[in-house]
């Protein structure tokens, strides 16, 4: 029949076209909705109780880590589901950064001239790449708790900090109400280095001179917020952490789950994420860097120049997978005790309320969302280093 | 002719009303030759696998002995492991027959999930095991310690709850299983411990020291468990209740695994009546009226599956206290077979 539509005039192609995708959304569409009412009723003649009732009950058990306010009395199980959607993001966002810093410098090592350079990060691509992420985990894991001492043996760091297998403290800030200007004085000093940075760009287009902003960033990025520090009083005082009788009481307190899912899932992803970025260098046409190397530049200003401007066309949408998979990867926290969204709210809420269709819905659905913003923004980014055709 | 008809289509379809009496559970059990029983796994002497991969424990015992029922075969039981996070889909879903995994019956749980709980077997209380060197004696003086629990369970939520109620802070740290709990508390990233009070026993068994570590006396919960069953079918939940009245029995009017044979000669009706000597009780639930017969031959009354499991001849040792029957002082009270 399609073959009978393409041989007539277009009109009658095209209207074809249109019957056929049509019929295919409507069939899967009633798929869907089948399915939809089949588990409605199947659970409502189970007696198990459905919808989104349970959100505003109270959720009653404690979380270990809470970046926004959380009460066991009073908190609902909505709230509990921001907070470990935040301790997710946390996690990801952390992970995504230092994956990317390990990734990019393991990638170009591998490059290296130096032979042991390259063999090192080669080996480290080898073994981390090979081993799954969730023994890699538990290794993190057993590794921090066991070398860190126990609470009566704590490490008192300089500066008040302290360390232990149930989590480094850190003098936690008490912000004054003068701090805002403080705070104020830092945005101005980063848009101000900004311009300094664009007016000497300029400046070096039209001259060819290249003024000296390094130190000058500095002083305007760490003094004006110093400055009104000062002239606002020192609006700031510190909760040292103390060893009460049982734990430690006061400061600022990072989980040892947080650290090792952080390390784990860096240390994973990076390996990864090294071989885009070596995959990206080599995709580079050898004729840029040999006419780099014509015009006098060195290995290391040829590379941040030239090299990597252009590999980043063919690093960014690999790279964007593997954000992605560092963020699912991060589910993987119900295996250590983080209380990261998976643990939080397909764990407890669902095991108290029991309504695991609603909660898992709601899991994926959300895992969903915060992918595809990602990779939206990464393919946002991407678009600024394409290449502009003529 | 049209009468004639009538009336056989009437007493065919009384045939057929009195055969659609059967539970669903039952039959497909029956069909499969085997129960499928959802357990524990990793609690000693509740439930869990041996080095040789023989399932023993409380629980265990409990659906051997429904087993014994149906199939005059206490080994007629596939045990499958679950999780605190998946027992209850695991049971909704029809993956298990019943649940018999140290489950406490809540109203929320009876309500809202669709299951039914059968009988209380074990009565049983949340407490709190410490570090000996912290040198606590009670749970009141737990202010500020930082407590290793199991997720998704009642425990997690009456720890919040108790340190509420007396002013006291915490620090939770959860886990998804018992055993991650209790190594985490075993390496000192918690100070207590917290679960029921029947597998704090178990657990200190299998920590690196156990003589280090002591069991506060604070009970700070109810934790009657219970087994449970899918809801809608009722005769299933029958054979499930009365297995355990029928254990409870047995051990009132003193009939053991080993004198049952005696004792089907006895003269007392309560023991006839139990045993299957006289009436069919046993029929009214889909079962032959041995059953109760079949179940103590095989697997024993409640007091032997205690005392073998987690009593005086286990390593726990843990003491009858409200598990002991009504007539010695407990709450185990078996309904009369009648």
């Amino acid at each position: 029949m399609i073959a009978i539509a393409k041989r007539s005039s277009g009109g009658a192609r095209k209207a074809a076209r249109i019957v056929f995708q049509a019929a295919l959304v409507i069939v899967v569409a009633a798929v869907f909705y089948g399915a939809f009412v089949n588990a409605a009723d199947h659970l409502a003649r189970a007696n198990i109780s459905s919808g989104f009732r349970f959100w505003n009950n109270t959720a009653g058990f404690d979380i270990s880590q809470t970046l926004i306010a959380y009460s066991s009395s009073t908190s609902t199980f909505g709230r509990a589901f921001w907070v470990g959607l935040l301790n997710t993001l946390l996690v990801a966002a952390l992970g995504i950064v230092l994956a990317t810093m390990l990734g990019f410098t393991i990638g170009i090592a591998r490059l290296s001239r130096n032979w042991l350079v390259a063999r090192l990060a080669g080996g480290y691509v080898g073994l981390i790449r090979n081993v799954p992420l969730l023994l890699q985990l538990l290794f993190w894991y057993n590794a921090v708790l066991k070398t860190l001492p126990e609470l009566r043996q704590s490490l008192m760091l300089p500066g008040g900090g302290l360390l232990n297998n149930r989590g480094l403290f850190l003098p936690a800030p008490l912000f004054k109400p003068g701090f805002g200007g403080v705070v104020a004085a830092l945005l101005v000093g980063l848009v101000a280095s900004y311009v300094l940075h664009l007016w000497a760009r300029h400046r070096q287009e039209r001259t060819g001179a290249q003024p000296r902003t390094g130190w000058w960033m500095l002083g305007l990025i760490c003094g004006l917020p110093l400055v009104a520090f000062a002239l606002a009083g020192f609006p700031l005082s510190f909760s040292v952490p103390q060893l009460g009788r049982f734990n430690v009481a006061g400061g600022l307190e990072v989980l040892p789950e947080f650290a090792a899912l952080l390390l784990a899932l860096s240390v994973y992803t990076a390996a990864f994420i090294a071989e885009v970025v070596r995959a990206g260098i080599l995709a580079v046409a050898p004729g840029q860097t040999e006419a780099a190397q014509a015009l006098g530049l060195r290995g290391g200003l040829t590379l941040r120049l030239i090299v990597i401007p252009q590999a980043m066309r063919v690093i960014v949408p690999p790279l964007t997978s593997q954000y992605l998979n560092l963020i699912k990867n991060s589910s993987l926290a119900v295996a250590i005790g983080y209380p990261d969204l998976v643990q939080v709210f397909a764990g407890s809420v669902l095991n108290i309320t029991g309504q695991a269709v609603e909660v898992i819905a709601i899991t994926m659905a959300v895992y969903l969302v915060i992918s595809l913003v990602t990779s939206l923004l990464m393919n946002l980014y991407g678009r600024t280093t394409a290449l502009v055709e003529r | 002719m049209k009468r004639a008809a009538t009336a056989l289509a009437f007493v065919t379809l009384l045939a057929c009303g009195a055969q659609a009496a059967e539970s669903p559970t039952l039959k497909a059990v029956k069909a499969r030759g085997e129960l499928i029983c959802g357990a524990n796994g990793q609690l000693a002497g509740f439930g869990m696998p041996d080095p040789q991969g023989n399932w023993t424990g409380f629980d265990v015992d409990f659906c051997r002995a429904i087993a014994a029922a149906i199939f005059n075969d206490a080994t007629k039981v596939k045990f499958v492991p679950l999780t605190a996070t998946n027992r209850f889909t695991a049971l909704q879903s029809g993956e298990v027959d019943v649940l018999a995994r140290n489950t406490t019956w809540t109203m929320s749980r009876n309500t809202t999930l669709g299951i039914d709980f059968a009988a209380v077997n074990y009565y049983d209380g949340q407490g709190f095991m410490v570090h000996k060197d912290l040198k606590v004696s009670s749970a009141l003086e737990l202010n500020g310690a930082a407590v290793c629990v199991q997720q998704g369970t009642t425990t997690e939520l009456n720890l919040a709850d108790y340190f509420r109620s007396h002013n006291m802070t915490l620090k939770t740290v959860t886990f998804a299983t018992v055993d991650e709990a209790a190594k985490a508390y075993d390496t000192g990233r918690c100070d207590a411990f917290t679960t029921d009070s029947s597998g704090l026993y178990g657990v200190r068994l299998q920590l690196n020291k156990p003589d280090d570590n002591i069991v506060l006396p604070e009970i700070i919960s109810k934790e009657p468990l219970s087994p449970s069953v899918r809801q809608g079918d009722d005769m299933w939940e029958n054979v499930v209740r009365w297995t355990h009245h029928a254990m409870l029995d047995a051990e009132e009017f003193g009939i053991t695994k080993s004198n049952v044979d005696q004792q089907l000669k006895s003269a007392n009706p309560e023991i006839r009546r139990l045993l299957g000597v006289e009436g069919q009780f046993g029929q009214s639930i889909g079962l032959t009226i041995d059953w109760a017969y079949r179940i103590i031959k095989l697997v024993g009354n409640y007091g032997e599956v205690f005392d073998r499991n987690v009593g005086q001849g286990s390593p726990l040792k843990i003491a009858r206290g409200l598990n002991a029957l009504w007539t010695k002082g407990g709450l185990q009270y078996g309904l009369p077979v009648r």
